[in-house]
């Protein structure tokens, strides 16, 4: 019986060599397939708005297979492009953005230092109460807001109402808590001795903050401003409610205020408007990607 | 160039008293050496000196100026950070030079400081690299060329080493005392590393829950500590303590340390503890390198004894030796060539004329 005591003193479980690279295959396979499924339902609308700019009306609402362009026309951009009108969206879309993202920073970054580095009385509830006012949604906020900017202009006879500069005002109250909040994170990240080392070389806050901190933090910052960009780009219930006349409307709301026209849907126009609105965005998103990524502080300390 | 002084300061947070009013004059050129475990207050104290740290009680002064108030900015120090905090965006020189540009220092003047500096710190070629390119020894270097190039009244260094590998360590501490030599700027360095302490400093400064133990020359540290803390801190591998009582036999002042083991104590000695109660309540205290073989020759406090090693730590030039009297471990020095192995008797010569008495209870070497 000389097998058996052999078999005694042999593993009870048989050992499977290379079970992790297999697990590692699994877990590889099921994030391919959720993957590609992410992909597909988030790429699809896009690729049918790009099939249907591509189509005439007349072929839009013939009853043919609506996922292949049988006779492709550039009619509906060479239409968008020479008018006026979407060129004014265009351009009040590209000043809006360019100015919020410029606020926008202008507030955060500094708010954001002072608040993750000055230590001041009530700077960590401060920090908090910032991000709270970023939870409040904008469908709470735009009729006190409207109320407001018009009692404003009343009082004051300066007309916020139905301008395009009133979006400047209004746009950083979702751009700036969300900014700022990014930016703490950020600064929380730079070393201390960093900061240190700059005060006794000299440095006053503002040098600080100029000199060390926005540098290191550049990815920090780039980041924001894309969040910035995107958020004021795509805002469509603001400058539905505040907006009105033609020539002050941006991009979003100016697609959807001319194109429909009663119940007449010009969908050839309102994909091309919208594809063509989502360019500026994914094209910043490209030229800014690898920031994102970038590790800057690397050797700043131990590491 | 200046000299340094605190008096009575004192550092509160909330509860905590991490300083509790130390007392330290600095003279000019001096290279002083906090060292304590960690937690004692010495990087506190190094802090509020730097102006990182308000001081909640008591002055300190630099150069004769009060400087309780006085901003990190305006005190003239320099500091160099354990984790030596280069500004990763800039390369060397503009690491170095940042201090002097903040200040609008000519040009040519940056530029002479810079490359004196970096010849100083045999970091030449690496002037224009960025820190993620350098090693931790280089960004050390970089460290110190930034506090050298503003030539400031005192440098502050706070465990720079400690992120260094040992054989760095070594290095790098034989840099710092050179380029000390070289620039005789005032120093004070934190380290809890009591070797470094040894090796660096003019004076050390034992540190231990928020107040001054003893400040001392390494030496005297080494050979006359002043308390139980001192004496088991400094020196490795550590003082041995043995609990021990003091007996008249036969007209002689005799040292018992267990029923079987008393040892007559040689006349300086004798002396010098004679008025002491002969009770208990007493430590020996015994440097391990005063524990060694037996000596073929007697000599005058040296007195042998036996003993069975429970374990020996060969170490090349010596061989550590650990044996236990009543409890209490200890450890011996003794020759390779001596003949010590695990679990073996030896006979033991241990020096009396080297020992230490200390009140057990307030833990002061009498």
């Amino acid at each position: 019986m000389s097998t058996a005591t052999i078999d005694k003193a042999a593993p009870t479980r048989k050992v499977k060599y290379g079970s992790m690279s297999r697990d590692r295959t699994w877990a590889l396979r099921w994030s391919y397939f959720f993957l590609a499924l992410f992909a597909m339902f988030s790429l699809l609308p896009p690729l049918y708005m790009l099939i249907t700019s591509l189509k005439s009306s007349a072929e839009i609402s013939a009853a043919t297979n609506p996922w292949w362009v049988f006779h492709p026309t550039l009619s509906n951009y060479i239409e968008i492009l020479t008018s006026n009108q979407f060129l004014r969206f265009f351009w009040n879309s590209a000043m809006v953005s360019i100015f919020v993202v410029t606020i926008t920073m202008l507030i955060s970054v500094p708010a954001a230092f002072a608040l993750a580095r000055m230590r001041f009385w009530g700077s960590a509830t401060l920090a908090t109460g910032v991000f709270l006012t970023y939870l409040i949604p904008e469908t709470l906020l735009f009729l006190p807001l409207f109320k407001m900017f018009a009692a404003f202009g009343e009082f004051t006879g300066i007309p916020l109402i139905n301008r395009w500069y009133v979006l400047l005002i209004v746009y950083p109250t979702l751009t700036v808590p969300f900014c700022t909040w990014i930016m703490i994170g950020y600064f929380a990240s730079i070393p201390k001795e960093l900061d240190e080392a700059a005060v006794i070389d000299g440095a006053s806050w503002f040098q600080t903050l100029t000199r060390i901190f926005i540098p290191v933090a550049f990815p920090g910052i780039i980041a924001a401003t894309i969040f910035a960009f995107t958020v004021s780009w795509a805002q469509f219930l603001y400058p539905l409610v505040f907006t009105t006349s033609i020539d002050q409307l941006v991009l979003p709301v100016g697609i959807i205020t001319t194109l429909i026209k009663g119940d007449v849907f010009n969908w050839g126009q309102i994909m091309t408007g919208a594809l063509l609105g989502a360019a500026p965005p994914l094209i910043i998103y490209a030229f800014l990607m690898d920031y994102y990524i970038a590790g800057l502080t690397a050797g700043a300390t131990k590491g | 160039m200046a000299d340094v002084s605190l008096r009575k300061v004192v550092k509160r947070y909330d509860e905590v008293e991490a300083v509790r009013g130390i007392d330290l004059d600095i003279s000019d050129h001096e290279f002083i050496v906090l060292v304590g475990p960690s937690g004692c207050g010495k990087s506190t104290t190094l802090r509020m000196i730097a102006g990182l740290e308000d001081i909640t009680d008591g002055d300190i002064t630099i150069d004769g100026d009060v400087v309780n108030d006085v901003p990190p900015k305006d005190r003239d120090i320099a500091m160099v950070f354990q984790n030596y905090a280069l500004y990763p965006h800039m390369t060397v020189a503009e690491n170095m030079s940042f201090g002097l540009r903040l200040k609008h220092y000519p040009k040519a003047e940056i530029k002479a400081r810079v490359t004196e500096a970096a010849r100083l710190l045999d970091i030449t070629d690496l002037i224009d690299r960025k820190p993620k390119q350098l090693s931790g020894g280089q960004r050390q270097r970089v460290a110190m060329g930034r506090a050298i190039v503003r030539n400031p009244k005192v440098f502050l260094f706070d465990e720079p080493l400690s992120n260094l590998d040992a054989k760095l360590r070594v290095q790098m501490r034989i840099e710092i005392k050179k380029v000390h030599q070289k620039v005789r700027t005032t120093t004070v360095y934190v380290t809890h590393d009591q070797v470094e302490a040894m090796t660096l400093a003019d004076r050390v400064v034992v540190m231990n829950n928020g107040r001054i133990e003893q400040i001392g020359t390494p030496n005297e540290l080494y050979h006359r500590p002043a308390t139980r803390f001192v004496a088991g801190f400094i020196g490795s591998p550590a003082m041995n303590f043995m609990p021990c009582r003091l007996e008249d036999a036969g007209g002689t002042l005799t040292i018992r340390l267990t029923d079987r083991i008393a040892f007559p104590l040689p006349g300086p000695r004798a002396a010098r503890y004679t008025a002491l109660p002969r009770s208990e309540g007493l430590l020996l205290g015994i440097r391990p390198e005063h524990i060694t073989e037996k000596r073929p020759h007697a000599e005058p406090g040296i007195e042998s004894f036996d003993a069975v090693l429970d374990v020996t730590e060969p170490m090349g030039m010596e061989t550590l030796v650990y044996f236990t009297l009543d409890g209490i471990q200890v450890c011996g020095r003794v020759n390779p060539g001596a003949g010590a192995k695990d679990g073996a008797p030896m006979r033991l010569a241990i020096d009396l004329n080297n020992m230490h008495l200390l009140n057990e209870a307030t833990g002061v070497v009498l």
